[in-house]
């Protein structure tokens, strides 16, 4: 069996594979928080409740409404985006011309309704939620048993932000998109309906994170607190990356992922501060983030 | 309810308190008994104690007040939602403001440790029975504490004193990093190496984890025979849920324990089947279990566990306790509760001894698989009676400072 | 006579606030209540002091909070301090991470900032979670009272309340001295407009980072406080919903008012001790009972307040009040 710095090559191999799960997790909610971020200017405190809001979707469809996997990872999306639209257009509208900590605020506000709503109801024990037919078993190989739900989750994540990276970086609508951000007046001097843009962006950045959840739902136990300390983790990477880097949050959170991963091999102790540490010297050496533009 | 009935009823209840309550003036502060209920009623524990062990208490008030009309006896519940502080925080305040006589503490060994302090403090009676720290009846032991269903130390022998006598000699821990996961881990581990065998580590998680996967990979890599799961409640199902899932236990057995029937009903026979553990109560153990049992059910609409029984049993003691020793002086009763017999349907010839462990029988049992079950809930089979005297520490053993050696 | 009366008002507010603070337990208050209140109202001004008069928003205010109560603890409970020394401690371990955590997010502006603190003091969590001193989900448990000074048997809950008052009184007062003092004065203009500050020559980034330091100090007394009345210290107070809960303290009561913060303290504490009767009394009004329920509601109620303060309520109470006083004098809305 092959060593290396001290641990059995299988066992890296297998916790880099996790990592890597892990990662695209944090890719595919960053993504989501970046977006907006980029987009809208506004830091969506409320990402972690709404990532748990798609899960809980997911296990409420099957337990009430007899719907699985496949209709609810459409559907729980789909529902998340339509409520972050109207949230958005009720609520944080509003708050435009402040100072972007009312922003903040707000959403930190929200997570904690969503949040108590959903304990208030359900309690903070887990909800069982079983892998799709399709997707269960797993394959074997070699140095560790690998459930095919997982390599799912990993290509769904990187098909989502790739095609997210595309539209924005190299469509014309999205070029509409960063346009409408950066000069929101001349925007829609020229004809572009601003406002219902960042409408539809919100609602696609919530969408996002809600998808998130879907797919993390046979995998960490269903529960109301799900998302509260997940969302740190994820102002971390965005962090690391660079804010309103999309591209930049994509690949900080899939690097993570895998740091974390190493961590919990060679220092266990250490792997939930592992990130904040990267932060954290990152921010002395590169103060706008490892893909940021603006210092 | 108009007035008059009110006041008439009132009156009938005087004179039959009067004419049949017993012969001894009850001297009790605020002439009522008030008990408090702290556990987990939302988070990781809570199907095994939760509000269902309120209502367990409260069944035993109302068959109590049956017997003794004429007592005010005032049950006061609260989700201590693991955490410590809110424990100790809500009970100085019932103790301080609502003249609490009885404290009675549910699920998680943190919680319970802050809470006896408390009721330490306050000079009134604490009886653990959700919790497992073997550190309430040894260094953290006050003359007012008793520790009543089961400990991990009582779980170590038995669990871990039958496993190792099978077969099972290499053990790797998976253990929830607070007071009791890690009592459960320091008294097996000792059993373990007693009986001959070997503990190749240990891994820690933190309460209510959510993903244990990572853990999983790291105890397969361990190559031990056992895999001891040192925690309870969701974290022991989502432990074993991942074990299958990562394939761990086709190279590794799984040994829950601390496990209850609440938790083989949500994970299913088939994943459980052939597991041993610990029971300090089976619900069908006897008739007189299965009579209560299904009471209980019609309530709750699940069957009780072990916790949720000695909730029951618990709280009877404590109001024939108060009965006999006619006050509820927090001293006087402790005196009492430490002399008593306990035969009731939790426990047959158990007793309370001076550091405040209850003693009592313990039973290994093993999961039935699917055909040999009979009715729904019935999941174990007894494979061994343990007396109480070798399934817990012996008072020779105890750290508590309260016994003299 | 103007110079005279400036100092005169807020003094006799002061003295009115203390004589009757006073007099509470005196008429039945529960003590530990009260306290409770005192401290969470010194930790909701130290952090207004950043906010409200620097700026600058912290989210990461539970780490000096958290640092403190455990530093105080261990003194008191596992090193056999005397209380006044433990809450030195706590207070220059705050003091101490304030100014790392502010080092490395001061250049920082706004949002990023806010993020920055948030992180750190979750980084700061996670060590609380795993060093073994503060044993972990249990807690520190058990911290003595002691006798302050070797003379005042702290035990009593009535003579600690009259400690506990002092200290958070002096606190306040000094706090008002600050503010009202030339740094204060620079603080206000960095808050205002930090560019034209910058031009007038002022080193604004150090200015910041002291009023980031002061603040986690006196956020740090509260800690330590805190850990001495309830006699113990736990990871809650270290976790991020305790740095929104006193921003929430803060929003409630009025940013930049002098008493917002503790008016914000006693409506939130408050709510929390007596939402379960809130819940029951608003049950048997609606026929409802889902209402009973609320008592374990508390983050839902907390958050509808939090979005209803911003939405609508963004002065808090202290401000409206503020407000509703100007305007009544005939003067324009502030």
């Amino acid at each position: 069996m092959t060593v290396i710095l001290g641990k059995p090559l299988p066992v890296l191999m297998a916790q880099l594979l996790l990592g890597l799960v892990n990662g695209s997790f944090y890719a595919l909610l960053s993504l989501g928080l970046a977006v907006i971020f980029g987009l809208l200017n506004v830091i969506n405190f409320s990402h972690g409740a709404l990532y748990m809001m798609g899960a809980m979707l997911a296990w409420i469809g099957a337990e009430y409404l007899g719907l699985g996997y496949w209709p609810m990872l459409v559907l729980a999306p789909l529902a998340v985006g339509i409520l972050g639209m109207a949230f958005e257009r009720l609520l944080l509208r509003r708050l435009q011309g402040l100072d972007h900590l009312y922003g903040l605020l707000l959403t930190f506000g929200a997570t904690l309704l969503i949040q108590g709503l959903f304990r208030s109801f359900f309690g903070v024990s887990g909800q069982p939620y079983p892998v799709p037919e399709l997707l269960r078993g797993s394959v074997n190989l070699g140095f560790m048993v690998l459930p095919l739900y997982r390599a799912w989750v990993v290509l769904v994540s990187l098909v989502v932000c790739l095609l997210t990276w595309f539209v924005i970086e190299r469509t014309p609508l999205g070029a509409r998109l960063r346009a409408g951000t950066e000069n929101a007046a001349l925007a829609q001097a020229f004809g572009i309906n601003v406002p219902l843009m960042i409408t539809l962006t919100y609602g696609f950045g919530v969408a996002l994170a809600a998808l998130a959840g879907v797919l993390a739902a046979p995998v960490l136990q269903v529960q109301p607190l799900m998302g509260s300390d997940l969302i740190i983790v994820v102002f971390a990477v965005v962090v690391i990356g660079g804010m309103g880097s999309i591209a930049g949050s994509i690949v900080t959170g899939l690097l993570l992922g895998v740091v974390e991963g190493l961590a919990r091999v060679f220092y266990p102790p250490g792997s939930a501060t592992v990130v904040f540490v990267v932060m954290a010297i990152v921010l002395l050496v590169r103060p706008a983030g490892l893909f940021g533009r603006e210092a | 309810m108009n007035r008059r009935n009110t006041l008439y009823t009132k009156v009938a209840a005087l004179l039959v308190a009067g004419l049949c309550g017993g012969a001894q003036a009850q001297k009790l502060s605020d002439g009522a008994i008030r008990i408090g209920f702290l556990t987990d009623m939302s988070s990781v524990y809570s199907d095994l104690d939760g509000s269902a062990g309120a209502i367990a208490i409260q069944m035993a008030i109302d068959d109590f007040k049956a017997r003794n009309p004429g007592m005010t006896i005032e049950l006061l519940s609260a989700d201590h939602q693991n955490k410590a502080d809110i424990a100790s925080s809500k009970a100085r305040e019932w103790f301080d403001q609502k003249g609490l006589d009885l404290l009675i503490g549910g699920t998680n060994s943190g919680a319970s440790l802050a809470m006896k302090s408390v009721a330490a403090e306050k000079k009134k009676p604490f009886i653990a029975i959700g919790s497992g720290t073997s550190k309430l009846t040894n260094e953290e032991c006050t003359p007012y504490t008793v520790h009543y269903a089961y400990d991990t130390i009582a779980l170590a022998n038995v669990t871990g004193g039958a496993v190792v006598r099978a077969g099972g000699k290499s053990w790797y821990f998976l253990t929830a990093d607070y007071a009791f996961g890690q009592s459960l881990e320091k008294d097996t581990s000792a059993v373990v190496t007693a009986n001959g065998g070997k503990v190749l580590g240990a891994i820690r998680h933190p309460l209510n984890a959510a993903d244990f996967s990572s853990f999983m990979l790291q105890a397969q890599a361990s190559g031990a025979q056992i895999l001891g799961l040192a925690n309870a409640g969701g974290d022991t199902i989502n432990a074993i849920k991942a074990a299958n899932e990562f394939g761990v236990t086709n190279s590794m057995k799984l040994v829950g324990l601390l496990m209850f029937n609440t938790d083989i009903h949500t994970l299913g026979l088939p994943a459980t089947k052939g597991m041993y553990m610990t029971d300090g109560w089976t619900w069908n153990q006897s008739a007189e279990s299965r009579a209560w049992a299904k009471r209980f059910f019609e309530k709750v609409k699940r069957m009780p566990s072990m916790v949720q029984a000695g909730d029951y049993s618990a709280t009877t003691q404590y109001l024939q306790a108060v009965k006999a020793a006619g006050t509820d002086d927090g001293d006087a009763v402790m005196a009492q509760l430490k002399k008593t017999r306990i035969n009731d349907m939790f426990a047959q010839g158990g007793y309370i001894r001076a550091d405040g462990r209850m003693v009592h029988d313990m039973r290994l049992v093993q999961v039935k698989s699917p055909e040999e079950s009979t009715e729904p809930w019935d999941y174990v089979k007894l494979v061994e009676i343990v007396p109480g005297e070798k399934a817990f520490q012996s008072l020779a053993d105890s750290k508590c400072p309260l016994i003299k050696k | 006579m103007r110079a005279r009366s400036k100092l005169l008002l807020p003094a006799l507010r002061v003295g009115v606030a203390l004589a009757i603070a006073a007099a509470l337990p005196l008429v039945g208050a529960y003590p530990v209540f009260l306290m409770d209140v005192l401290c969470f109202g010194l930790f909701a001004a130290a952090f207004n002091l950043l906010l409200g008069y620097s700026g600058l928003l912290s989210f990461g205010h539970a780490a000096f909070f958290g640092a403190a109560a455990y530093a105080c603890g261990v003194a008191l409970r596992d090193w056999g301090w005397p209380p006044e020394a433990g809450l030195l401690l706590g207070v220059l371990c705050a003091a101490g991470l304030g100014a790392l955590i502010g080092a490395l997010g001061i250049r920082r502006k706004g949002i990023y900032f806010a993020m920055i603190t948030l992180a750190l003091a979750q980084m700061l969590y996670f060590v609380f979670l795993q060093a073994p001193f503060t044993h972990g989900e249990d807690g520190l448990q058990e911290i003595p009272r002691g006798r302050l000074l070797g003379v005042l048997p702290l035990a009593d809950d009535l003579v600690l309340y009259y400690v506990v008052l002092a200290i958070v009184a002096g606190a306040w007062i000094s706090m008002g001295r600050v503010i009202g003092s030339p740094f204060g004065q620079v603080l206000l203009a960095i808050r205002d407009n930090e560019p034209r500050a910058i031009s007038l020559g002022y080193a604004t980034d150090r200015f910041k980072l002291l009023a980031f330091v002061l603040s986690a100090a006196l956020a740090g007394l509260a800690g330590a406080l805190k850990a001495l009345v309830l006699g113990f210290a736990s990871l809650t107070d270290a976790h991020w919903s305790m740095s929104g809960l006193v921003i929430l303290m803060v929003l409630v009561g009025g940013v930049g008012t002098r008493w917002g913060p503790l008016v914000g303290a006693l409506v939130i504490v408050g709510l929390e001790h007596k939402i379960g009767e809130i819940g029951a009394v608003l049950a048997n009004f609606t026929g409802i009972s889902w209402f009973s329920t609320l008592g374990e509601a508390v983050t839902m109620v907390t958050g509808l307040i939090f979005i209803v303060c911003v939405m609508a309520f963004r002065r808090g109470i202290v401000g409206e009040c503020i407000d509703w006083w100007h305007r009544r004098r005939g003067g324009l809305s502030v």
